[in-house]
């Protein structure tokens, strides 16, 4: 730890007094969440956490939606959605990082190219096809788009160059195929790496809204983003606002216990990934 | 930075067969690029084709309309105004947000237990779904007695309706949005920091240079990769970022907060024009390809010359 210039104090005050701001609409959202459920509306703006803390607008907010349908909807997704990003991410960076082949820069550009076009930018076209394939109102639908990552295999195509080409020639010669190879050797050495894309991949889904409102009907496939803007909109119109910051609350708390628990893992990850 | 070009490839005696190798790497490269093809390729293709025709009657094939689609898209008010909004909202959440982001970046740099609690609450708003920051701010904003209004009263300012003026409704969720992105930029900028070489710093502080001569002449110019980068970020987040919208004021009001990708959205879904809203897709992806050209080409150029002086 350096000890600071003077300068570096007060850029650090002023930061400090800016970042008491950024903090206080999550920090309403959990004081407005541990309040009952009928407090006056003019004391819903207050900053005071109310004593004793009430569990009732949590327990509100849990059985007014289906918390439990869409937690374990969003779960499924994204987690569905990194199993097949981690198999066809590790083919196609070996591809790129070991195997020289013709036409391989105008194959690393047409995967550039989705670091660009996202698919949201193409709702309606993804739409028809998830249509054609059969997959509308269905899980997979909203997933599908989502099985390739070029940024996921820009990512571990790095990390695979840097393993030494000896290891692989030696387990070469041990008669391991390329399958073997890649269990044994590559992947267990780009452990960080996947662990950072698969922060970065399971966050960023979890976040997905337009795209499953678009594909999912059935209210028993809705995933927590879709559910909690159905939510709030009720709850607005009944200004029932502790129940609204409760809901609004379950859907985040996750993200932040697990933020809290890596914090410093989440902070590289991000930094590593730039396009989602 | 993750995405380097392809450095030569270094030959690989050990792997497979020289006349196998290519067929393996296809093979391999297989399942990503059927993916793609389904669903980067194809609906470039299918908007560009969908763009050219009208809505089926029923019964009937969609009759093919030529550009007829670009032309009543150029001449729709409603396009238009979604393209003005989109334009004001990328200006205002694009520049701040960037800069917000460095100027984080650089009061955090130092490591300190304070500075990384810091960076911590700035990033945050990074990882929350943009429905649920919105289903937050809904609160924030509500008028009279609203988180802002209520604490603006403590110094005698009154609050406008802040979703609720045509004037003021857009600027709200601008507000929103470098809340949530400005951390997001400033971890590029942290890590694009790290990168900008000790000796340059030593050797501009030897010429006499100050704070803000070793930030214009040093920082400032290192950083320029970083900046092209997170430019173009930023540039794609402003056309896939709606859900806010959705949950504040689902384009009102008149119109004010309608964005492109909404604005494509309800063509799509409520009107089921499908070759409008395709005509509108090839247009403002046509947009972000030139813009995020144009930015990454300007900011390199920069950086050429910068290397070449």
């Amino acid at each position: 730890m350096t000890r600071l210039t003077p300068r570096a104090r007060l850029g650090l005050v002023l930061t400090g007094a800016l970042a008491i701001l950024w903090i206080v609409p999550f920090w309403w959202m959990a004081v407005a969440a541990l309040r009952p459920a009928a407090v006056p509306v003019l004391e819903m703006g207050s900053l005071l956490p109310s004593w004793p803390p009430s569990l009732s607008s949590l327990a509100d907010a849990w059985d007014s939606a289906d918390f439990p349908v869409y937690y374990l909807n969003t779960t499924v997704m994204v987690l569905g959605i990194l199993a097949v990003q981690l198999v066809t991410v590790t083919l196609a960076a070996y591809a790129f990082a070991r195997l020289r082949f013709k036409g391989e820069r105008v194959v690393f550009y047409a995967f550039l190219l989705q670091l660009l076009l996202v698919p949201p930018i193409f709702i309606v076209p993804n739409l028809i096809t998830v249509v054609d394939l059969g997959l509308y109102d269905r899980l997979l639908g909203v997933m599908a788009p989502y099985f390739v990552s070029a940024f996921g295999t820009f990512l571990l195509r790095q990390t695979f160059r840097r393993i030494p080409v000896e290891l692989e020639e030696a387990a070469r010669l041990d008669g391991a195929g390329l399958l073997m190879l890649l269990r044994h050797v590559y992947l267990p050495l780009s452990i960080p790496a996947l662990v950072a894309f698969s922060i970065v991949s399971v966050t960023s889904h979890w976040n997905e809204f337009l795209w499953p409102l678009m594909v999912v009907n059935s209210p028993d496939r809705q995933v927590l983003t879709v559910g909690l803007a159905s939510f709030t909109q009720n709850a607005e119109s009944a200004s029932d606002w502790s129940v609204m910051a409760a809901g609004t609350l379950l859907v985040v708390l996750p993200l932040l216990v697990a933020f809290l628990a890596f914090q410093r893992r989440f902070v590289n990850s991000f930094v590593f990934s730039g396009l989602k | 930075m993750a995405l380097a070009l392809p450095a030569p490839l270094r030959v690989n005696a050990a792997s497979a067969r020289p006349g196998r190798r290519w067929m393996v790497a296809w093979l391999l490269l297989a399942p990503s690029l059927v993916l793609l093809a389904l669903f980067t390729y194809g609906p470039i293709l299918r908007v560009l084709h969908e763009s050219l025709y009208g809505s089926p009657l029923p019964g009937q094939a969609a009759p093919f309309l030529g550009l007829d689609n670009y032309a009543r898209l150029l001449g729709d008010p409603a396009f238009r105004n979604a393209a003005w909004n989109t334009a004001l909202y990328a200006f205002w959440t694009i520049l701040p947000g960037m800069g917000l982001g460095l100027v984080l970046a650089l009061a955090l740099e130092a490591t300190s237990r304070v500075s990384s609690v810091l960076r911590a609450v700035f990033f945050f708003p990074t990882l929350v779904p943009l429905v649920a920051a919105a289903s937050i701010f809904v609160f924030l904003f509500l008028p009279g007695i609203g988180l802002l209004d209520r604490y603006l009263a403590l110094i005698g300012i009154r609050g406008p309706n802040w979703l609720g003026d045509p004037d003021v409704a857009l600027y709200a969720i601008i507000g929103l949005t470098v809340w949530k992105n400005a951390g997001y930029y400033m971890l590029f900028f942290l890590a694009g920091l790290q990168q900008v070489q000790q000796d340059l710093y030593d050797a501009a502080t030897i010429d006499g240079a100050g704070v803000l001569a070793r930030l214009r002449h040093v920082t400032l110019p290192a950083l320029r990769p970083t900046m092209a980068f997170v430019f173009v970020i930023a540039l794609v987040n402003v056309l896939v970022a709606v859900d806010h919208v959705f949950v504040l004021t689902k384009g009102g009001p008149s119109g004010t907060t309608d964005l492109i990708l909404f604005f494509i959205y309800r063509q799509a879904h409520e009107n089921h024009d499908l070759g409008f809203a395709a005509a509108a897709t090839v247009v403002s992806v046509a947009v972000l390809l030139l813009i995020s050209g144009l930015g990454i080409e300007t900011l390199e150029r920069g950086l050429r010359k910068e290397e070449g002086a």
